[in-house]
């Protein structure tokens, strides 16, 4: 999906600490579901960030299949372990629209790129600590920058550097299609 | 220009002649690796974007090695594998191994090298992060999500940035008691685990000729465990006569220029570092063996690509071998090769599987990812509760076995026997 147009985004804020691990995100147990199938990617967003510790407030309420948290706030390495796409999936399909993290897993940020589920977008400032869950934030992606109590508290945020134009395009597979690299979805071959 | 190893694979890969840390480049597969978990929806966005009727752009270099949910009532899990079947008779595909016959291996990362698909110098994506396990044999072999594996099926290439290089040099001579484990865990404890984050690990020195094959992937596993893009060590004699014997493909090595700049180095010695373990719940809590005595525990648990090889279960036999356990022990071997191997190998003349029978460890289960992730609540070795683990594999994360209020220890085959014997995190030169 192409999120480009989605340059401002308001919403509550879930705030998770450092080396939240993709077993947290979505555990193995729900891996048996398959991301391209429309109702297993619904089921992956009602399981997302199950997998935390109990002292955690759910992220999604039992019984529903979306959260009420469309921005995730966290420390460092956010979705390290493992290559598995449910978890970018399971963030995106539980109605999460960003991830403001002071650093990520490789894989994790990759597959957030190609997939464009989520934007995970990086931060200098430790938010973690400074911020909590059910607080009410604006991100303004023209401005990189997050707002709190309106325009008195300004986080900068980093820009997205040599992965903006593959986030912009839509994922890796829109961004081929722009670059020419393939050819259009009826005709794929270059 | 001087380039590492990993710069010299990308390099060629992507038809340049030089190429330097932070590069883009479009770089071409050898082979693209997927299984049961991630092949359904690799497939799902391949198909999606290719079209139902788009064939794979290279059938020879697509492999499908089932592993995870394999000996499970789960019936997406079944469903899972049929779609992978499926698609491989539609396409075509020659490298398929199917569960539930004949041809079925086991963990892929074991079964990839065992059946002649890594060969030094190539490039190896996999939808799996332990793909990294596969620069134990100079490849450059990295893991990757659904969307990049289903654009590879399509196009046979992937935009990858060049990472910058850390060197582990390793020296000294590795003592009877240390073994690949112990060495990564050490790394991955002092660096952290974004210790490497979007970088390779290139590990080096006089270590890597004492090391088997079998040890080399041990380490080269784990690079993913500090954040690293892949783990590698530059071919030798070992490697090559590995490869060749399991492949008729002519191999075409590449290393690293011996003036090659790296970002970081550090050198280690071997002598100096200890058994050791990785407590709850990061892969980068490393503490001593010997300094853990009084953590008791109930189940050991020896499997896994990293921990589930042959030599594996030799080191853990040498330590059981006239013992008895007091832990409920779990052997998983990685690849039906190995489960083989346990009734033929030998020490002092007596079976492997012998050795664990008579030491009281459950009987060994079928060859698969097993209870290393987790997984359908049916799986073997799964925990459910507040179980306290020591395991030879790669992750401790909450929940990473299955149950979250059940803590894991990850150790070496040798530290999980000699504590599978004593209930309690045992150094294992108490044993040796």
């Amino acid at each position: 999906m192409n999120k480009s147009e989605e340059r401002v985004i308001e919403g509550r804020i879930y705030v998770l600490g450092d080396h939240v691990d993709t077993d947290q995100i979505i555990p193995a147990e729900y891996l048996n579901l398959v991301p391209t199938i429309a109702e297993e990617y619904e089921k992956l967003g009602s399981y997302a960030l199950c997998g935390l510790p109990d002292a955690n407030p759910p992220f999604v309420t039992p019984g529903k299949i979306k959260t009420e948290f469309s921005i995730l706030i966290a420390g460092r390495n956010f979705g390290c372990g493992s290559s598995r796409e449910h978890a970018p999936v399971a963030l995106g399909a539980a109605g999460v629209r960003i991830v403001i993290a002071q650093s990520y897993a490789r894989i994790f940020f990759r597959n957030a790129v190609a997939t464009g589920e989520i934007y995970p977008c990086e931060t200098d400032e430790r938010l973690c600590e400074t911020l909590h869950t059910g607080m009410q934030v604006q991100v303004d992606l023209n401005e990189n920058c997050l707002r709190h109590n309106g325009d008195a508290a300004r986080t900068p945020l980093k820009p997205l550097g040599a992965v903006a134009p593959v986030i912009e395009a839509g994922g890796i597979f829109e961004y081929a299609r722009a670059t020419g690299m393939i050819g259009e979805k009826d005709q794929p071959r270059p | 220009m001087s380039m590492t190893i990993t710069e010299t694979i990308l390099a060629r890969a992507a038809g340049k002649t030089t190429v330097a840390p932070g590069d883009s480049l479009w770089v071409k597969a050898d082979i693209l690796l997927t299984h049961d978990v991630c092949g359904p929806g690799t497939i799902g966005v391949f198909q999606r974007e290719f079209g139902p009727k788009a064939t794979v752009w290279d059938t020879d270099k697509v492999v499908i090695i089932p592993d995870h949910y394999i000996f499970t009532q789960d019936e997406k899990a079944r469903r899972n594998v049929q779609i992978l079947q499926e698609f491989v008779r539609q396409q075509g595909l020659p490298h398929y191994y199917a569960p539930g016959t004949p041809d079925y291996k086991g963990v892929c990362h074991v079964a990839l090298p065992q059946e002649g698909h890594v060969r030094p110098g190539e490039v190896i994506y996999g939808t799996d992060s332990h793909t990294c396990t596969h620069g134990a044999f100079g490849a450059f072999a990295t893991g990757i999500g659904n969307t990049d594996a289903g654009f590879i099926m399509g196009t046979g290439t992937l935009l990858l940035k060049v990472p910058e290089t850390m060197r582990f040099r390793l020296d000294g001579h590795l003592p009877p008691y240390l073994m690949g484990k112990d060495i990564i865990l050490t790394l991955i404890g002092d660096i952290g685990t974004d210790g490497a984050t979007y970088r390779a690990m290139e590990f080096a020195g006089e270590l890597i000729a004492q090391l088997s094959v079998e040890e080399r992937m041990t380490i080269c596993n784990m690079a993913v465990e500090a954040g690293a893009k892949n783990g590698i060590i530059e071919p030798d004699a070992r490697t090559l006569d590995y490869a060749k014997a399991r492949t008729d493909k002519t191999l075409a090595p590449l290393y690293g220029d011996p003036d090659a700049g790296v970002a970081w180095q550090k050198d280690y010695q071997v002598d100096l570092m200890e058994p050791c373990v990785a407590e709850p719940h990061s892969p980068a809590n490393h503490a001593l063996a010997r300094e853990r005595k009084n953590v008791k525990l109930d189940r050991a648990y020896v499997g896994s690509c990293t921990g589930g090889k042959l030599g594996d279960f030799v080191a853990a036999a040498r330590i059981l071998k006239g013992h008895s356990v007091k832990l409920d022990t779990f052997l998983v071997p990685a690849t039906q090769t190995i489960a083989d191997q346990l009734q033929t190998e030998t020490i002092d003349e007596t079976p492997l599987a012998r050795i664990f029978s008579d030491a009281g460890c459950r009987d060994i289960a079928p060859p698969s990812c097993a209870a290393c992730l987790g997984g359908p609540p049916d799986t073997f070795g799964r925990t459910q509760g507040a179980e306290v683990v020591i395991s030879t594999t790669n992750r401790n994360f909450p929940g990473r076995m299955g149950s979250k209020h059940a803590p894991i220890y990850l150790a070496s085959p040798l530290t999980v026997a000699a504590s599978a014997i004593t209930g309690h995190i045992t150094d294992p030169r108490e044993f040796l």
